[in-house]
């Protein structure tokens, strides 16, 4: 932190007037619980797809097809998906917050982030698609 | 960006070494942080040998002998020496601590002094503390009613009530929790820090108070509450053996109770 000397040279408002700054967002909690409950469901997920990979390691192309092409598979794919996607968008959005202090500069790491996890979300869902339909 | 780098200005520079006197025995060095605006210099680590046979035990003693008889220049906050007033909250040997409570046994090797983390220093170890107290009063620490007091007594609280408010009433505002948590450190001019959370949580846990909806309002912030990650280091520093992260895992409880 800087001297206080110095802070106080150059910003006049009181410290209380600083510690309420513009009030409370009002929000927050739906970010939070969104990030627990989406590391909730990885758990199991996850668990679930490394036992399916195992299983399916060594196999040929065509068991891989009849085993994503069920509903339930492809369902569950599509689960793992925009679960890993959300969360890692919560997360990385905290990571930000917590270390890009220039405004304008944290706004714009944001939409940027936000951006290429939706398109990698984008991405990993018609591959889902694409090994489901492809049989 | 978060500082991870002190600036030029700030970095500590080895300073100088009193050495006990000839005769002495039972010889500890204490390495403390001394800066004074005044001078326009670097801060300093000074090393003052302190004989323990002619000292109290706790790292408060040693501080005041050493302002006493060695270097009256020496500048830190003490006042009760028994762990009720928070004034000498430091950082000793890598942990937030009041040096009244922190035996000198206790530390091994060279007794490290540095005020505490993060925060604007006035002189040596003596830290500007009012971002933390302007925070405190903005979370509005007092109680909130509109029912009237009973005209013949005070306002009542069962026992289960009362019971509600252990762990939160000892708090001393010493801060070596806030100082000691990165979020804070990162963001203390938006994160209100674990002392000023647990405070909010003993109003808001209050049965006599009915101002509980707005107290969490004023909470509900991805900044002012939400910045805490669950790190512990409050709980662990907290030299009262307090668990602020608890409280504000409480906060955030309710704040999803109301929503479901």
């Amino acid at each position: 932190m800087a001297n206080p000397k110095a802070a106080e040279a150059a910003i006049m408002r009181s410290m209380l007037g600083r510690a309420r700054g513009l009030g409370s967002a009002k929000s927050g909690t739906a970010h939070w619980w969104a990030q627990r409950v989406t590391a909730m469901a990885l758990v199991l997920l996850s668990l679930w797809f490394i036992a399916s990979a195992l299983h399916l390691a060594g196999q040929p192309r065509a068991a891989v097809l009849t085993w994503a092409g069920g509903p339930v598979t492809a369902t569950l794919l599509l689960a793992l998906v925009v679960a890993t996607f959300h969360h890692m968008q919560l997360g990385l959005q905290v990571v930000i917050e917590d270390y890009v202090h220039a405004e304008r500069c944290r706004l714009a790491s944001l939409l940027v982030m936000k951006a290429v996890v939706a398109l990698l979300a984008l991405a990993a869902v018609i591959a889902v698609l694409k090994l489901a339909f492809a049989g | 960006m978060a500082e991870f780098t002190l600036p030029a200005n700030s970095r500590v520079q080895v300073g100088i070494t009193h050495k006990a006197p000839a005769g002495a025995k039972r010889v500890r060095s204490f390495k403390i942080y001394r800066w004074n605006p005044d001078d326009g210099r670097n801060p300093q680590t000074d090393t003052y040998e302190i004989d323990l046979d002619a000292c109290g035990p706790m790292v408060l003693d040693a501080l005041i002998k050493i302002k006493n008889e060695v270097d009256p220049s020496l500048t830190f906050r003490r006042s009760c020496r028994e762990g009720i007033c928070g004034s000498c909250a430091m950082n000793i040997d890598g942990t937030n601590t009041l040096a009244c409570l922190k035996p000198i046994d206790e530390v091994a090797g060279d007794v490290k002094i540095n005020p505490l983390p993060h925060m604007p220093v006035v002189k040596d170890l003596v830290p500007d503390l009012s971002q933390a107290y302007a925070q405190l009063r903005s979370i509005e620490p007092w109680l909130k009613s509109d029912t009237p007091a009973p005209p013949d007594g005070e306002r009542l609280q069962s026992k289960d009530e009362r019971a509600k408010l252990d762990g939160m009433w000892e708090c001393i505002l010493c801060f070596c929790c806030s100082t000691a948590c990165p979020s804070y450190w990162w963001n203390g001019d938006r994160y209100l820090g674990p002392a000023v959370l647990l405070a909010a949580y003993r109003w808001i846990a209050d049965s006599r108070d009915e101002d509980t909806g707005a107290r969490l309002d004023a909470l509900e912030d991805p900044f002012k509450l939400y910045r805490c990650h669950t790190i512990m280091n409050c709980t662990q520093t907290c030299p009262k053996g307090l668990n602020p992260a608890k409280a504000i895992a409480e906060i955030k409880t309710l704040m999803l109770e109301r929503q479901v």
